[in-house]
C-alpha cells in the first residue's frame, strides 16, 4: 500500500489517521456520556472527565494533522458508476465529519475553559493545556456543555449513517462502490 | 546480737513482704490517675475560640491558583505550661462538613466520598502527643492525625503570636500528604500536599 492516496484509493497514512481517529472517537462518546451519569461516584467522574478530556485533546491534534493531510493529498476518484447525488452525500457526510473532529472537541476545550471549576486539563498527566482566553461563568460553562452535547450526539448519528453506507457499498458494490478505508479493500 | 525491730510484730515476713509489695502496686496505678487529673503542674487550660482560622491550600499543575480553603467549625482545647513547654498539649477537632472554598460545587466534592466523607466521617481530629520547644515562642507538635478514619503521625509548626490576659494565639503550619488518608482523588493535577495555615485563638 502506497503511503499517499492514489488516484483511486486511500494510502497508508490517510488509513491510519481515518482508523485512529474513528476508534477514539467512537470511544469518546460513551466516555462523555458516562461523566454525566456517573454523579452518584464523584471521585470515578473525576476520574472519568481527566479521561475525557485528554482522549478529546489527542482527537484534537490528530484531526489537525488529518485534515492538514487531507487536504495536501488528492482524493481518490469515485468509481465512474457512482450516481452524482451518492458522491455529493458522501462528500459533505466526510466533510461534516472532519469538521466535528474539529469543532466538538474545541467546545469541550471551552467548557474546560469557562467553567467557574478551571480544573487544569493535564493532558494524560504530562503537560498540562492552557485553558482558552474566554470570560469564566456558570451561564457560559452551561452554552458550551449543551453545544457539545448536541454536537457530539449529532455526530454519533452521522457516524452510524456513514459506517451503514460504507457497510451498504462493501456489501453491494455495484451500488456504486466506496474507495474503501478496509485493509482488504487496498487498490492501487 | 540485738533484735531486729519488726515494725509489724504480730506479721512475718513473708506477709509483709507482699503487703509492700501490694501497696507499690496500687501507688503504681493510682499515679497516671493523679497525674491526669492535673494535666500538668503550671498549665493553663484554653478552650480553642470558634473565631480561630483553619486555612488550607492545594496546589495545581500549571500555573493556577489551585485550592484554597478553610474549616470554619473547629473546636477543642489546649494546655500550656509556660515554665515547661514540653508538658503541652493540644486536641483540635474539625467538622468535616464545613469545609468551604468559595466554590459550591467544589465545597460539595470536598465533603463527598471523593474526598472527605463526611457523612461517614464527620470529625477530623488532632491529638498532640509530644511537644518539641523550638525557641522561646516556638514548637513543633507532634501527634495523631485522623481523617476520613485513617490515622497517621503528624507534625506542626507553632509559634506564639498574641497572649494577653485570658487569650492566648498560635500560629500553626504544617503540610500533610493526602494519599495515606485515602483522599488521593485528583493526583497529580492537584497537588497530594495539604498546606495548612492556621491561627489557633485559646480562651481560658
Ligand atoms: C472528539 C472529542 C469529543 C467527543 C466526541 C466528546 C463527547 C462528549 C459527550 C457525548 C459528552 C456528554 C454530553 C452530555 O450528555 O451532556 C461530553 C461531555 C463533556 N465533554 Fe466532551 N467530547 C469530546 C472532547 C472533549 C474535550 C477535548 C473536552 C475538554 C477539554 C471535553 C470536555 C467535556 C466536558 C467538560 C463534558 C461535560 C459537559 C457537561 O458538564 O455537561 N470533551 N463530551
Ligand atoms: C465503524 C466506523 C466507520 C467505518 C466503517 C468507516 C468507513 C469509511 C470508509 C469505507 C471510508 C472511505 C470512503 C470513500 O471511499 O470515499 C471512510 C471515509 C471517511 N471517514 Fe469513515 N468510517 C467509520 C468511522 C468514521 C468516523 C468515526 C469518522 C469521523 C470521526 C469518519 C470519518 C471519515 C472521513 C472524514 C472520511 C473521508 C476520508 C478521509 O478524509 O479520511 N469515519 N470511512
Amino acid at each position: 500500500m502506497m503511503w499517499r492516496n492514489t488516484r483511486t484509493a486511500y494510502g497508508l497514512v490517510s488509513r491510519l489517521l481515518h482508523w485512529t481517529v474513528a476508534l477514539l472517537f467512537i470511544a469518546q462518546i460513551p466516555l462523555g456520556f458516562l461523566t454525566q451519569a456517573t454523579a452518584q461516584n464523584p471521585a470515578l467522574q473525576f476520574d472519568l472527565y481527566q479521561w475525557h478530556k485528554s482522549t478529546g485533546f489527542l482527537i484534537l491534534a490528530l484531526a489537525i494533522l488529518r485534515i492538514l493531510w487531507s487536504l495536501t493529498s488528492r482524493k481518490p476518484k469515485e468509481p465512474s458508476g457512482t450516481k452524482p447525488t451518492m458522491q455529493c452525500a458522501a462528500h459533505m457526510a466526510h466533510a461534516a465529519l472532519l469538521t466535528m473532529t474539529l469543532a466538538i472537541p474545541l467546545t469541550g476545550w471551552a467548557i474546560a475553559s469557562t467553567s467557574p471549576l478551571q480544573i487544569p486539563s493535564f493532558f494524560f498527566d504530562l503537560v498540562v493545556i492552557p485553558n482558552l482566553p474566554m470570560a469564566v461563568s456558570d451561564s457560559a460553562e452551561a452554552i458550551w456543555s449543551q453545544l457539545h452535547a448536541w454536537l457530539a450526539y449529532g455526530a454519533a448519528a452521522l457516524i452510524v449513517m456513514h459506517a451503514g453506507a460504507a457497510v451498504f457499498h462493501a456489501i453491494r458494490p455495484e451500488a456504486g462502490s466506496l474507495h474503501g478505508m478496509l485493509p482488504q479493500r487496498s487498490r492501487r | 546480737m540485738t533484735e531486729q525491730i519488726k515494725p509489724f510484730p504480730l506479721m512475718d515476713d513473708a506477709m509483709i513482704n507482699s503487703l509492700s509489695r501490694l501497696t507499690a502496686t496500687l501507688v503504681l496505678a493510682a499515679a497516671p490517675a493523679v497525674l491526669a487529673l492535673q494535666p500538668s503542674y503550671a498549665a493553663n487550660h484554653y478552650r480553642i475560640d470558634p473565631a480561630s482560622h483553619i486555612g488550607f491550600h492545594v496546589g495545581q499543575a500549571g500555573d493556577g491558583a489551585g485550592i484554597s480553603g478553610t474549616f470554619p467549625e473547629v473546636s477543642g482545647s489546649f494546655d500550656i505550661d509556660r515554665n515547661d513547654l514540653a508538658h503541652s498539649s493540644v486536641a483540635v477537632t474539625l467538622r468535616a462538613g464545613s469545609i468551604t472554598t468559595g466554590q459550591g460545587r467544589i465545597d460539595t466534592f470536598l465533603r463527598s466520598n471523593a474526598v472527605f466523607d463526611a457523612t461517614n466521617h464527620p470529625e477530623i481530629t488532632f491529638r498532640s502527643t509530644r511537644v518539641v520547644p523550638t525557641g522561646p515562642k516556638s514548637a513543633t507538635i507532634e501527634g495523631i492525625l485522623t481523617a476520613r478514619g485513617q490515622s497517621r503521625k503528624e507534625a506542626f509548626q507553632a509559634t506564639l503570636v498574641d497572649e494577653g490576659g485570658a487569650r492566648m494565639a498560635f500560629h500553626v503550619t504544617g503540610d500533610i500528604f493526602r494519599m495515606p488518608y485515602g483522599m488521593g482523588i485528583g493526583v497529580p493535577i492537584y497537588s497530594n500536599v495539604v498546606t495548612f495555615d492556621m491561627q489557633l485563638q485559646g480562651r481560658r
